[in-house]
């Protein structure tokens, strides 16, 4: 593996390995149009977790303007963290991915909506915009082809939910982060109501190898569908945690075993989450199916942002979903009841459990609320909330029950009668 | 009362930056908690001024998110991520470490304005499980143990900037990834540190 250079962060180190010479040939030698086909042909899909082809929601970007481009770095996802070292280690590849972008898209300010907890990746990028203002990349005329582009650098402040793409918006616009009744989509009314696409770090961190290469060869690389390289974040009981790009296509026993380093301890498996703590669990069952964004979804799970966290046989699973529900429990932003009361309830059952106080109906009580958020509890999910954050509080749950009922079920006949 | 000459500046800049003045609301904010260490309702009709905003509106936003802190916090705010990855390699256990060390229960500030203590959701460090921030300043790989050496060393010898690099050095383990070259500076209050609100070694 080749060594990533300790100063990749700098403007100067992003030009001596080429950087920002795609941007200069794409200003002079390409159409708006032939940067946005070239998009589409490379057939990348969303990084941020529902995979949304790149390419056609820029085609959604409706006429009227001034138009908008964001960029969601708002990675809060539990066990994913790798669009903090995108940021912290290649800022300047996203700076020149928003420009590239921005001249597809027709866009003269676009943003970078970072979370508030990611001071040190702020600061990287903040001063690379200010490299990039004051080298030309950015600014009223830049490299002196007329085009515009002003960059705001915006910090949030620990919402996990300003990561679905209409609360983003609202936060952006000063308002408390409630996701939005879609449609109207953002790419038809965003921010302050104006066409929006709101992108992931590391999808528009693609665009300038995208166009430097082509979106053929892009699309050349990987099995349908899941074309490109990725992002992984791997942790958990994994010997070797880390960030790994990676081809996608190989099997999770390859993914788990053979870039992540095995299980710690050299214990056993037990169960992975493939997707970040949104995602259904899988089991070793799965271990020699394909890791693609198709394969996933059609066993019931997705590969979602990226964030695979790993579980071995020492694990307690309830107390594991537990920790889950909690997370989205503390992030419900309480606009839809079933996701708000429901997180609550379901947190208080399980944790009535885990402390060894569970009663003989609480399975039954725990999928019922469950039904009550995400209807038939099937995939992919229904939902009775606005956004996806309701069924995703849902997956942790049905994940132990299919599982490891049977862990769930002996705690209970444990429990003290004197139950809370 | 009003803001100094140089905190209405910056403020002036958050909103330059914006096509609408009210976006500048959430940097505001993190500038009125500077100012006040802590949300105060003076401060949030600061902000409501430059938003044309009413400050009830101003509150209504900040009440939405737990970075801004409506109570006075601590010089130092502990941050112990309990998420999955940390919880399953010993997060809980390191919370429990550092409210022992400190005296500070999880959600609460001392009260000698030293500390404040959480238990926090995700903060993207699941590689370097299990972690803490102090001021939003990241340290990874920590354990009970290096987690009560670390708030030791911020009651004795009471750093005034909080740098990652040296946390990590002294007191972390294994990293999510390699995080490059050493920074400059790092934050110098309970709100994080970033462009205008007090980095040093940076331009804004």
């Amino acid at each position: 593996m080749e060594a990533h250079p300790a100063d990749s962060n700098t403007l100067d180190r992003y030009e001596a390995t080429g950087g920002y010479a795609t941007l200069r040939k794409a200003l002079v030698e390409m159409s708006p149009e032939q940067i946005r086909d070239e998009v589409k042909a490379a057939n990348l899909r969303g990084r941020g977790g529902a995979g949304f082809p790149a390419g056609v929601k820029w085609g959604f970007l409706a006429p009227a303007e001034p138009r908008y481009l964001v960029i969601n770095a708002d990675e809060s996802e539990p066990g994913t963290f790798k669009d903090r070292q995108l940021l912290e280690r290649d800022p300047h590849q996203l700076i020149e991915g928003i420009v590239l972008s921005s001249y597809a898209l027709g866009v003269n300010h676009a943003f970078i909506y970072i979370r508030g907890e990611y001071a040190r990746p702020a600061r990287r990028v903040q001063r690379a915009v200010e490299e990039a203002y004051d080298a030309g990349y950015l600014g009223e005329n830049i490299l002196d082809s007329g085009l515009a582009l002003e960059v705001t650098v915006h910090l949030g402040a620990g919402a996990y939910i300003c990561g679905e793409e209409t609360a983003l918006l609202n936060s952006l616009e000063g308002r408390r982060g409630e996701p939005r009744l879609k449609p109207p989509f953002p790419a038809v009314e965003g921010l302050y109501a104006m066409p929006t696409i709101v992108n992931n770090v590391e999808t528009i961190s693609n665009i300038p190898w995208i166009i430097a290469n082509g979106g053929s060869a892009y699309d050349a690389i990987g099995p349908e569908g899941s074309r490109g390289t990725r992002m992984f974040s791997l942790s958990g009981h994994v010997a070797r945690p880390g960030n790994y790009e990676v081809v996608m296509g190989m099997t999770w026993r390859e993914m788990i075993y053979q870039i992540g380093g095995g299980i710690r301890d050299g214990n056993e498996l037990k169960c992975w989450i493939p997707g970040g703590a949104s995602a259904p669990w899988f089991t070793p069952a799965v271990l020699d199916e394909p890791v693609t964004l198709d394969d996933a979804g059609r066993l019931g799970s997705m590969l979602g942002s990226g964030g695979i966290v790993v579980m071995d046989e020492t694990t307690d699973v309830v107390a594991a979903a537990l920790s889950i529900v909690k997370f989205f429990a503390h992030e419900s932003c309480g606009q839809c009841t079933p996701c708000r009361e429901g997180a609550t309830w379901l947190e208080r059952i399980l944790q009535r459990i885990v402390t060894g106080h569970g009663r003989e109906a609480d399975i039954g009580l725990l999928l019922d609320v469950c039904d009550n958020i995400s209807p038939g509890l099937r995939w992919p999910p229904a939902q009775t909330t606005i956004c996806p954050l309701g069924p995703s509080l849902v997956s942790p749950i049905t994940s132990i029950m299919t599982h490891f009922r049977s862990e769930v079920e002996a705690m209970i006949r444990h429990a003290e009668p004197a139950g809370v | 009362m009003s803001w100094p000459d140089d905190v209405v500046e910056r403020a002036e800049g958050m909103v330059a930056k914006y096509p609408e003045s009210r976006s500048a609301v959430m940097p505001l904010l993190y500038l009125a908690m500077r100012e006040d260490k802590g949300l105060t309702l003076d401060g949030m009709r600061q902000v409501a001024d430059y938003t044309g905003l009413t400050p009830v509106q101003v509150e209504s936003v900040a009440s939405f998110y737990s970075m801004y802190k409506r109570d006075s916090v601590g010089d130092y705010i502990v941050s112990v991520c309990t998420s999955i990855s940390c919880h399953l390699l010993g997060g809980d256990e390191v919370l429990e470490a550092v409210a022992e060390e400190t005296g500070v229960p999880p959600g609460e500030t001392g009260s000698d304005g030293r500390f404040s203590v959480e238990g926090v959701e995700c903060i993207g460090a699941c590689g370097g499980a299990p972690a803490v921030q102090v001021n939003y300043e990241l340290v990874e790989g920590v354990t009970p143990d290096s987690s009560r050496r670390l708030c030791r060393w911020l009651a004795d010898d009471q750093p005034v900037v909080i740098s990652s690099d040296q946390m990590q050095a002294d007191f972390g383990g294994i990293r999510s990834f390699d995080w490059g070259p050493a920074e400059p500076g790092g934050a110098t209050g309970p709100v994080p540190a970033f462009g205008p609100l007090g980095t040093e070694g940076q331009r804004s």
